[in-house]
């Protein structure tokens, strides 16, 4: 039995060798301290608010955020008049009305977040082709999550690697797949005013909305680790009491 | 009529009357209760139970979620996040549906494995087997049009991949697809027969699962040692010594799983599948769920799409024919020294094609590919049938409870005298 794991433990270390030594195809992002990390983890609300101040600030501009409604952003700690007045800041197409018309109204909290574009042509024209991804998912959309956008906001070089030439109308970025991007460097230091009088360095700035857009594609996360700790506790619990019925049952055999 | 069969221990006249006419309780009775079990399983024996959880898990979720659902190619995706965000516990749900099928095939390949490593497939459990590994193929089918009901972009590409497959079939294969398709591409009445049949398929398989416990329980199960049970010494009864065995395998089973579901949910599947299904934009790796990954490997590992098909096909039937490739009388690799370094060679091949799966063929990984897959095949249609030849065997146990009670110093009457058969 020995020799048969040692041949498996052997071939599976090789694989794994052979894959690390294969996969230095895409950038791998360095690695961020997360409130929502572990098994405990939790959204830092104060830092979520200050990523939804950049994503309407900034963000908004070019991507949208279709699965989100106004309503949602209260789970971030705003209280009912806030939710209203964020909703009624955008005006919202709405009808037809009964002459058959359609009308502009203010948003209100069960409005969707409104979209920068009213479709896929018209975003691609104003950026030079290419189509801003919504951000909705962003986070659960790519490898490294919230480190790959921590690393995207502040990956940009002003010069590229030498050798490194960059197509007209793009970026360099360090973390994006293939280097060029077409989003121009979103965030600098003091990009925004914080609110709450946070220092808005181009660091913080990428947390704070790496935050929000976590929240934004897994907004049950809180839930989920609340529920995952109870299971976990009642699972070992009966685990253990199974165990020892069940060798009470065999201790009456041999076997 | 008089027929003698309820047991005299129903008590209860509801339960005598429902049973004397029709008889379900002394079936469960005499299946689930007493049935003489032989009494060496070891852990590896509670995968077949663990399995059947896991089916029960995925239909009750699985309603569930099609209650949410759309199966619209404009809406099925936005569905499964308003199922996400807006259900009460439709994260929960979907999370354990979604994991669900990882776990349900982690518990069928070790099933199979522990069948192929303790011969369970030998006569006279031929049949058992096959119908295993017809379970195993709806599996496949069920899972792979699951997958691509949310409709991101692994969904659509996957699909696109696999279906574009049988075009490679001569003559028939574009109609084929065409048909399968209900269109001339991958569309929206692909999402909904898919759909359609995510849902019937599960049923067929809790039919075909009824009749593979059915022959099970008429053949009596297999055992570490691969002797049959001899007489009563060599069986405990289902209840409670197994029923218990498998509660306690279920809850570890179970905090894994627990572990999964809370705490790394997306681990298992592709980001990828968070961007919404889009035909004009193909994502740089397609790849299937990790169960199927040694299949594409397979697949990929012959520069001929036909061939390539066939020989994915062929890994798959294969299984089919094992009780006639394996000529070995010996059932279990504990008493066939050669055999058990082929097993876990073949193990390892399995491995091995999984990790290839995951990777661009090029490089390394196509020779990792091609040497695995010749194994796979080598293993089944040389090995099997050469080893039976001129592998000895170890000498058997004469009984299963022989090196149980008899392999001290206490000789077996001494054995027989003691009471232990009490529960």
């Amino acid at each position: 039995m020995r020799s048969f794991r040692a041949i498996l433990i052997g071939g599976l270390a090789a694989l794994t060798l052979i894959s690390t030594a294969d996969a230095q195809e895409a950038p791998v992002p360095p690695k961020q301290d997360w409130s929502f990390d572990g098994v405990f983890g939790t959204f830092d609300r104060a830092a979520a608010q200050r990523g939804f101040q950049i994503y309407r600030e900034v963000c908004s501009a070019c991507h949208s955020m279709n699965l989100l409604s106004y309503r949602n952003v209260a789970e971030l700690g705003y209280d009912e008049a806030q939710v209203k007045a964020i909703a009624a800041s955008v005006t919202v197409q709405d009808g037809p009305n009964d002459q058959g018309e359609m009308f502009d109204r203010p948003g209100r909290p069960s409005d969707h977040f409104k979209p920068p574009y009213p479709n896929e042509q018209a975003a691609r024209a104003v950026n030079n082709g290419a189509l801003p991804p919504d951000l909705s998912l962003i986070i659960k959309a790519r490898e490294f999550g919230p480190d790959y956008v921590y690393g995207i906001l502040t990956g940009f070089k002003d010069t590229p690697p030498a050798g490194v030439t960059v197509a007209k109308g793009m970026y360099y970025n360090e973390y994006f797949p293939g280097h060029q991007i077409a989003m121009p460097p979103p965030l600098t230091d003091d990009r925004v005013t914080y609110a709450d009088g946070t220092k808005a360095t181009l660091q913080q700035e990428a947390h704070d909305v790496a935050t929000f857009l976590t929240w934004a594609s897994e907004p049950k996360l809180e839930e989920r680790h609340k529920v995952g700790a109870r299971v976990m506790i009642f699972l070992l619990v009966l685990s253990g009491i199974m165990y020892g019925v069940k060798r009470k049952i065999w201790s009456k055999v041999e076997h | 009529m008089a027929h003698q069969t309820a047991p005299s221990s129903f008590k209860n006249p509801l339960i005598r009357w429902v049973d004397d006419r029709l008889p379900i309780f002394t079936l469960m009775y005499k299946e689930y209760s007493v049935f003489p079990t032989p009494r060496n399983f070891n852990y590896l024996w509670n995968f077949g139970a663990l399995a059947l959880f896991m089916l029960v898990t995925m239909i009750a979720t699985g309603v569930f979620l099609a209650m949410q659902y759309t199966p619209n190619t404009d809406l099925a995706f936005g569905s499964v996040e308003h199922i996400m965000r807006d259900v009460n516990y439709g994260w929960l749900l979907r999370y354990v549906h979604a994991n669900g099928s990882s776990m349900f095939f982690f518990a069928v390949y070790i099933h199979i494995f522990r069948g192929l490593y303790y011969g369970s497939y030998k006569r006279p459990r031929e049949l058992l087997w096959m119908i295993g590994v017809l379970i195993y193929l709806l599996m496949v089918a069920t899972a792979f049009m699951g997958y691509t009901l949310p409709w991101g972009q692994m969904s659509f590409w996957g699909a696109t991949v696999i279906t574009n497959l049988l075009g490679a079939l001569p003559v028939i294969g574009k109609s084929i697809t065409t048909w399968l398709w209900g269109g001339f591409a991958v569309g929206n009445p692909t999402l909904n027969r898919f759909f359609a049949l995510h849902y019937l398929l599960p049923f067929i398989i809790a039919a075909v699962v009824f009749l593979h416990v059915w022959a099970l329980h008429v053949t009596g199960s297999n055992n570490p040692l691969g002797v049959e049970p001899k007489s009563e010494k060599d069986t405990l009864p289902f209840h409670p010594y197994y029923t218990m065995k498998d509660m306690f395998g279920l809850t570890v089973f179970l905090i894994i799983y627990a572990l999964i579901v809370f705490y790394a949910p997306n681990y298992l599947g592709d980001p990828d599948n968070y961007i919404k299904a889009n035909p004009m934009q193909t994502p740089a790796h397609i790849v299937p769920e990790w169960y199927l990954l040694p299949y594409y490997a397979i697949l990929r590992s012959v520069p001929n799409k036909l061939i390539g098909v066939l020989l994915m096909f062929g890994a798959i039937l294969t299984l089919f024919l094992l009780p006639w490739l394996d000529t070995s009388k010996v059932r279990s690799a504990k008493f066939r020294p050669w055999y058990q370094w082929c097993f876990w060679f073949f193990v390892l091949a399995c491995i091995d094609l999984g990790v290839v799966g995951a990777h661009e063929p090029a490089g390394i990984w196509i020779l990792l590919g091609r040497v695995g897959s010749i194994y796979y095949f080598a293993f089944f249609w040389i090995l099997m049938p050469l080893l039976g030849w001129f592998e000895k065997p170890l000498p058997l146990p004469a009984s299963i409870s022989e090196p149980v009670l008899g392999g001290g110093k206490l000789s077996g009457s001494a054995i027989a005298a003691k009471p232990m058969e009490k529960a």
